[in-house]
């Protein structure tokens, strides 16, 4: 197959697999359908990578006229569709924010329909997609995998929510498609309908459940995509007017045009980017949106959809690079990175952990791309990757402790580590994947600060850095430490976790692994010729830093064995506990005969990483940045 | 400039050697200060290598066999750190090798469930984050004014560092009471006799393990020596004088101030980061990129 | 001479003790007799410890709390009973919910006499404690076979 073919192929087969789940009536014709199409779709993907990794950008023509009347039609029919539901709802601010997308859309149809040319380049291919394919590819489709044996369990646990198996699988491939699609549109306007696209199918994924929590933030996800959705279609007709052949819709034309045309649209592309990404002031959507089940929250809300938000960010990068615009967009980004993160330490509950943490490191992308110098491209692009990874398999693995322990709290998780062994050791290289050295996240934390330093008014994102990251590891330590907190008399659960989520779950913690060791050739042969493409120069680690790390990662993984060579063998002793405790049972006995279970709990600092005061703080500053961002942008249309 | 690979691996096996015997005879005479000031005779000036050498004789007590792997993890990783350091590598991956190294310690402690444990494990954690971002601005303001990450580059700038990092410096000088486990900000263990955390983070740490982890101090003592050093590269007299004077003002208010809550570590560790560190940084930054660009 | 003599520390344990000892025991560690100078430390902590110096009697209240700490100290380890109180009960003896001295619960090695008893015959208690931690010492390496 050509290049061409295959990624017609991975948009197109993932809606043909969709269609057929939405009449797969019996679990097994499911189970069936949806483990060979992940298959596929992985398979195919991994074909992309061998094909196209060394032959940079690569564009194709696919007719378009009649598609893009096709595709305004659905457009316009989501819309139809939103509308009914948001009357239905009684969310009148999403039916504003409908009718107005829905207006400019029709318009821009109407005014430039007939001036518009049919693009010769709607698809497009390079490094940088081909990175998003397979993330989405190989990522997704697990996740995927993974999410037949939830969603059994999941409605065996639910009884009250009425099992619509087959409309969540199939709006799951439908979205893989979109975000296909996403990544390999060159024409504008096909990305603001995959982007729409996935709007609706994050969307319909919120609201699954159908509880009125759900519905709401559903209803609110959608409200902030919309706004989001809305600032792309006004850049899409600013750049008609501009042209009205439209040949600067074409994304990798626009990306060349320089500053004075392009800058417009890539501010008001790029806060469709931070709706997307959930940065601040945008943030609480993403938070509300971990009421869909755990799979929703892995694929869309961690690893590939809020991803397309920050995909669009740093494909603007070289736009944004020195312009003050971009500084303002990292900057929303830098403080969006430091309040999400210094939040996180305040919560519980597992997801909300992970929605923040995921938010903090968008927006270390978002600052990243914001800034724009090569180096931090490389950092942006190389961040992307690692968290999809990491994030996705902790996403997984919490989905799973939560169906054995029947609970979410990160309080409930202790000693984890002897009621479910395997599941303790995964989350733990997770975590570690977050934020320990030598691993993933760390290696991009280390070149971002490389790379601020000798970017213009770096200062304020190392030092934004220097905080956020330490907030960072107090909130994964302490999760780390509870679950790796030996108690005594647990029983072992783990048994009944069927096999195909270990499988998922081993590949992907063996990922997290194998892509900290590999980064390096990812990074040779992906990312470099993408940032040498694009800027002309590249950059990469110093060689003799790779091997210390490679070093460390070896150490590290030779630790363990330490423990099979003892030189004396331990005695083991129950804890210290004021000399009152008894064998076993960890209990204080106190007056009257009374005795009183050992409970231990983290320390939540909620005076200083309070929610709903850094929220404030953040809503505020970072809407003042956007503001300015915004003016500016009228400045220069002006 | 990356290091001398031969040069750098002689450095790293000279301070892997040498590392624990300066850092016990450091402990040594701190506690034989420290015992002057309260009036004491104090012990003998090897105490700190006796002692480690008891508590390799004891037997291996453990809550759980799990603590065995953390601190040997704890252990080797402030060695790595230590080594990186002194053979020139790059700060930022000392910085982070030397938190994962505390990062096992921690979990050691969390291993245990206990509630001295646990407590010691949480307040350790809100040391790290008090010190981090400090160290990270540290790192930051050698590399503006060096030009490198690389701690050969650093100690071999004739630049006086410590002329345009006053404030860094101090900030430093001040997270390093932390660091060194020295009151007001000792947290989470300290050197000194009964506390009311019992000995927090070590509190469930017995015989080899808890010589382990004395043992990893006394790397640790070194590095963040090390450090110190830095700043006065220029002139090595003038750093050990340095060195010298720091650790004897680290001892004096270790025996003058009295403990204090984490709230009050937290806020004066980040408030002294925040204003100190970054208008130095702050200052430094406008003259390198508007005075002189 | 190993180690373990030139750093003894000591876990100290009021049982139902009237003070007296206690006050004794502390006055050991002030500047005047300063046991540092031998390397002992008095740690809070059982699990540090190689000394367990205790003072008072035993009662129904603290038994198992004697018995839990002292299994909590790693091996080798000595006991000493300090002051007439834990040696045997002393004035308390009679009393109906003492038990008598600390022996009734854990293996004593050193009793060091007096009420209260004085910071010299601590002193020197502790330091015939030393040899026999260092005799455990050697009994523990034979039965591992590590030397001969
Ligand atoms: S021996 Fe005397 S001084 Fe000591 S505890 Fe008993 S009564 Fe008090």
């Amino acid at each position: 197959m050509q290049v061409s073919q295959l990624l017609i192929f991975l948009v197109l087969f993932p809606l043909i697999a969709a269609f057929f789940l939405l009449f797969a009536r019996k679990s097994l014709e499911r189970n069936w359908i949806v483990k060979l199409a992940a298959l596929a779709i992985g398979a195919v993907s991994l074909w992309l990578l061998v094909a196209g990794f060394d032959k940079g950008m690569m564009m194709f023509g696919v007719s378009g006229k009649a598609l893009d009347l096709a595709m305004l039609a659905i457009e316009l029919v989501i819309a139809v569709y939103l509308l009914w539901l948001g009357l239905k709802h009684k969310k009148y601010s999403v039916v504003i924010l409908v009718v107005i997308q829905a207006a400019l859309l029709l318009w821009f149809e109407l005014a430039f329909g007939h001036t518009l040319v049919e693009l010769p380049n709607n698809l497009f291919v390079d490094q940088f997609s081909i990175i998003m394919a397979m993330i989405i590819g190989i990522i997704g489709s697990l996740i995927c995998v993974y999410a037949l044996g939830y969603m059994e369990i999941f409605h065996e646990h639910h009884k009250e929510i009425v099992d619509r198996q087959g409309m969540f699988f199939f709006i799951l491939f439908v979205f893989l498609s979109a975000m296909f699609g996403l990544v390999f549109s060159n024409n504008l306007l096909w990305v603001l309908f995959f982007w729409e696209i996935t709007t609706l199918c994050s969307f319909l994924l919120i609201g699954y459940s159908q509880t009125t929590e759900a519905t709401n933030n559903a209803f609110l996800a959608l409200a902030m995509n919309m706004l989001g959705g809305i600032a792309f279609v006004v850049a899409l007709i600013y750049l008609a007017t501009l042209d009205p052949s439209g040949r600067l819709l074409e994304l990798s034309t626009l990306l060349k045009s320089g500053y004075a045309v392009a800058i417009v649209p890539a501010v008001l592309i790029c806060f469709a980017g931070l709706t997307k990404a959930a940065q601040m002031p945008f943030s609480s959507w993403l938070v509300g949106a971990m009421v869909a089940p755990t799979p929703v929250s892995a694929l869309l809300h961690s690893s590939t959809m809020v991803k397309a938000g920050v995909y669009i960010i740093v494909r603007f990068a070289p736009v944004l690079t020195g312009t003050t615009e971009g500084l303002m967009i990292a900057l929303v980004g830098g403080f969006t990175f430091l309040l999400t993160s210094c939040m996180a330490i305040s919560q519980s509950n597992a997801k909300k952990v992970l929605a923040y943490s995921t938010i903090a490191n968008l927006g270390l992308i978002v600052a990243c791309a914001g800034v724009g110098t090569y180096n931090l491209m490389w950092v942006a692009i190389l961040l992307i990757i690692f968290h999809a990874i990491a994030k996705s398999l902790l996403f997984l693995c919490v989905g799973t402790v939560e169906h054995r322990i029947g609970s979410r709290d990160i309080e409930d998780m202790g000693g984890l580590i002897e009621r479910m062994p395997k599941m303790a050791v995964m989350m733990f290289i997770g975590m570690a994947g977050m934020f320990l050295a030598p691993f993933g996240m760390i290696i991009s934390k280390w070149a971002a600060i490389e790379a601020f330093i000798q970017a213009p008014f770096g200062l304020i994102f190392i030092i934004i850095l220097a905080f956020g990251g330490s907030a960072t590891l107090f909130f994964w330590s302490k999760w780390m430490g509870k679950i790796i907190s030996v108690m005594r008399n647990q029983e072992n659960v783990e048994k009944t976790v069927p096999q195909d989520k270990y499988t998922v779950l081993w590949i992907l913690t063996a990922l997290v692994v194998i892509v900290a060791l590999i980064f390096p050739l990812i990074s040779s042969v992906l990312i470099e010729p993408y940032i040498m493409d694009v800027y002309g120069y590249t950059t990469r680690l110093a060689e003799a830093n790779i091997i210390i790390m490679l070093l460390m990662l070896g150490l590290l993984m030779i630790m363990p064995f330490s423990m099979l060579f003892e030189s004396k063998t331990p005695r083991i002793a129950p804890p210290y506990m004021g000399g009152r405790t008894t064998e076993g049972g960890m209990k204080f006995h106190g007056s009257l005969g009374m005795s009183r279970d050992l409970v231990l709990s983290n320390y939540y600092l909620r005076t200083y990483f309070g929610e709903e005061k850094l929220f404030m703080v953040g809503v505020l500053a970072c809407w003042g940045i956007i503001l300015i961002a915004l003016v500016m942008v009228v400045g220069v249309v002006l | 400039m990356i290091p001398e690979p031969w040069a750098a691996i002689v450095n790293a096996v000279i301070y892997l050697l040498l590392a624990p015997v300066v850092g016990g005879l450091i402990a040594g005479i701190d506690r034989r200060i420290t015992a002057r000031m309260q009036g004491r005779v104090g012990p003998p000036l090897l105490q700190p290598f006796y002692d480690v050498g008891k508590l390799f004789e004891k037997e291996n007590l453990v809550v759980t066999t799990t603590q065995n792997f953390y601190v040997l993890s704890y252990l080797v990783f402030m060695a790595v750190s230590g080594a990186l350091f002194f053979s020139g590598g790059d700060m930022l991956l000392v910085i982070f090798a030397f938190t994962l190294s505390h990062i096992f310690l921690v979990l050691g402690a969390y291993a245990a469930f206990s509630p001295y444990s646990h407590v010691g494990a949480e307040r350790e954690l809100i040391q790290i984050i008090a010190y981090e971002p400090m160290i990270i601005i540290t790192a930051a303001g050698m590399y503006m004014v060096t030009k490198s990450f690389y701690v050969s580059d650093i100690v071999q700038s004739a630049v006086p560092i410590v002329l345009y990092l006053p404030g860094v410096f101090i900030g430093y000088l001040i997270v390093l009471t932390i660091k060194l486990r020295k009151s007001p900000f000792d947290l989470s263990t300290s050197h000194h006799a009964h506390q009311e955390l019992v000995k927090g983070v070590t509190t469930d740490f017995a015989g080899p393990n808890l010589a382990k982890i004395e043992i990893a101090h006394w790397y640790e003592y070194v590095f963040l020596l090390g450090v110190v050093y830095l700043f006065f590269g220029f002139n090595p007299l003038l750093a050990i004088a340095a060195i010298i004077i720091a650790y004897f003002l680290e001892i004096l208010i270790d025996n003058t101030t009295s403990r204090v809550k984490w709230q009050m570590t937290l806020r004066s560790a980040w408030l002294v980061a925040g204003t100190l560190g970054i208008i130095n940084l702050g200052v430094l930054y406008y003259l390198r990129m508007v005075i002189v660009p | 001479m190993s180690y373990l003599t030139k750093s003894p520390w000591i876990l100290h344990y009021d049982a139902s003790s009237c003070n007296g000892c206690d006050i004794e025991v502390l006055a050991a560690l002030t500047p005047v007799y300063d046991v540092e100078r031998f390397g002992i430390i008095n740690t809070g902590n059982p699990k540090h410890a190689d000394i367990f110096l205790v003072t008072g009697s035993v009662n129904e209240q603290n038994r198992e709390i004697l018995k839990n700490t002292y299994d909590q100290i790693p091996n080798p380890k000595v006991v000493i009973a300090v002051g007439i109180c834990a040696s045997s009960g002393g004035i308390f003896r009679e009393c109906y919910n003492v038990m008598g001295g600390i022996d009734k619960v854990i293996p004593v090695d050193v009793w060091v006499p007096g009420c209260a008893a004085r910071p010299e015959s601590i002193i020197d208690g502790v330091v015939k404690a030393l040899g026999i931690l260092e005799e455990k010492r050697k009994a523990m390496k034979i039965p591992a076979g590590d030397t001969a």
